[in-house]
């Protein structure tokens, strides 16, 4: 079973290099744009087929290694 | 006084803290990080390095090795833990150490010589400085920029957690004198029963008149007493 992780910066945390990507567009022209925050992004695939066991594991290893829960928010869809 | 210092595949320090060690006569060991057991040990030292290449997130690998279960049931027992650079990144990864260390906020990599103040002089790591001492120690890091929770900062500064802040040469601790961007400067921090010091400047570099300076010399020589 197939999955994705987002996880991004929480809202107080300073992203530096979100900012440079987004001055760097607003130098090139783009100028409707408001904001960008860069994250991460894993593809994840489990041995399960349960899904709510799959999601359970997967929100494990968010916990445990995946995520730095002081500084970062994570997100989990099934593919 | 026993030490051992844990080596991590991307680890480069670790020789540099042994020397300094051994000048300091400390009777060291190098302990790889797949062991399982710790030789019996008064002081355990994280070095400085790329632990895995800092993938995913500095430190956060290492965190998970073999030998950081037998690390963290050492440093509950009370046995001194010093990290430096990275292993101040692997400490709070562990969470032996609470906050993280951000990147740099100007996004660069900062190797340079910078000026440090002692905060907190009454601790096993520091008692042979003078407090608000100012001292020359090498940095040289990427994710340096310490950040914690308002609750935890508030429990820094109550509860004299903090050892080490940047300043500039005449001790002043402001946004110039603080190169990484880190919070109210922080340099170094201590564990609540202060028994574990996490550090990004790296006083291992500075024990010897022929290389660098001396400045570091007595952290060591405050972990002998």
């Amino acid at each position: 079973m197939k999955f994705s992780v987002t996880v991004t910066l929480k809202k107080d945390v300073l992203d530096p290099q979100g900012k440079v990507v987004e001055n760097t567009l607003v130098n090139m022209g783009m100028n409707n744009l408001k904001s960008i925050r860069q994250g991460k992004y894993f593809q994840i695939d489990v041995d399960e087929d349960d899904q709510l066991t799959a999601e359970k594991k997967i929100d494990e290893m968010c916990k445990k290694l995946l995520v730095n829960s002081i500084i970062e928010d994570y997100k989990i869809t099934k593919n | 006084m026993k030490s051992s210092v844990i080596v991590f595949p991307g680890s480069n320090c670790d020789r540099d803290i042994a020397v300094a060690l051994e000048k300091m006569k400390f009777k060291n060991q190098m302990v790889w990080h797949k062991e399982t057991t710790l030789p019996k040990s008064d002081l355990i030292v994280l070095p400085g390095g790329f632990s895995y290449g800092d993938y995913l997130r500095s430190g956060a690998i290492a965190g998970k090795s073999l030998i950081i279960d037998e690390v963290i049931k050492a440093a509950s027992s009370g046995c001194l833990v010093l990290g430096i650079c990275n292993g101040f990144q692997i400490l709070t990864e562990t969470g032996l150490l609470k906050g993280t260390l951000l990147r740099n906020k100007n996004l660069k990599f900062i190797n340079k010589d910078t000026h440090i103040k002692v905060i907190n002089n009454k601790t096993k790591f520091s008692s042979k400085y003078k407090k608000n001492q100012i001292l020359k120690i090498n940095i040289a890091h990427n994710e340096g920029n310490y950040f914690t929770n308002s609750k935890h900062l508030e429990e820094l500064n109550k509860e004299g957690l903090i050892a080490f802040k940047y300043c500039d040469e005449k001790g002043n601790v402001n946004n110039q004198s603080n190169p990484n961007g880190s919070l109210e400067s922080i340099a170094g921090i201590l564990n609540s029963k202060k028994n574990i010091l996490g550090m990004m400047p790296h006083p291992e570099r500075m024990i010897d008149e022929i290389i660098s300076n001396t400045d570091g010399v007595n952290l060591f020589s405050s972990l002998i007493n």
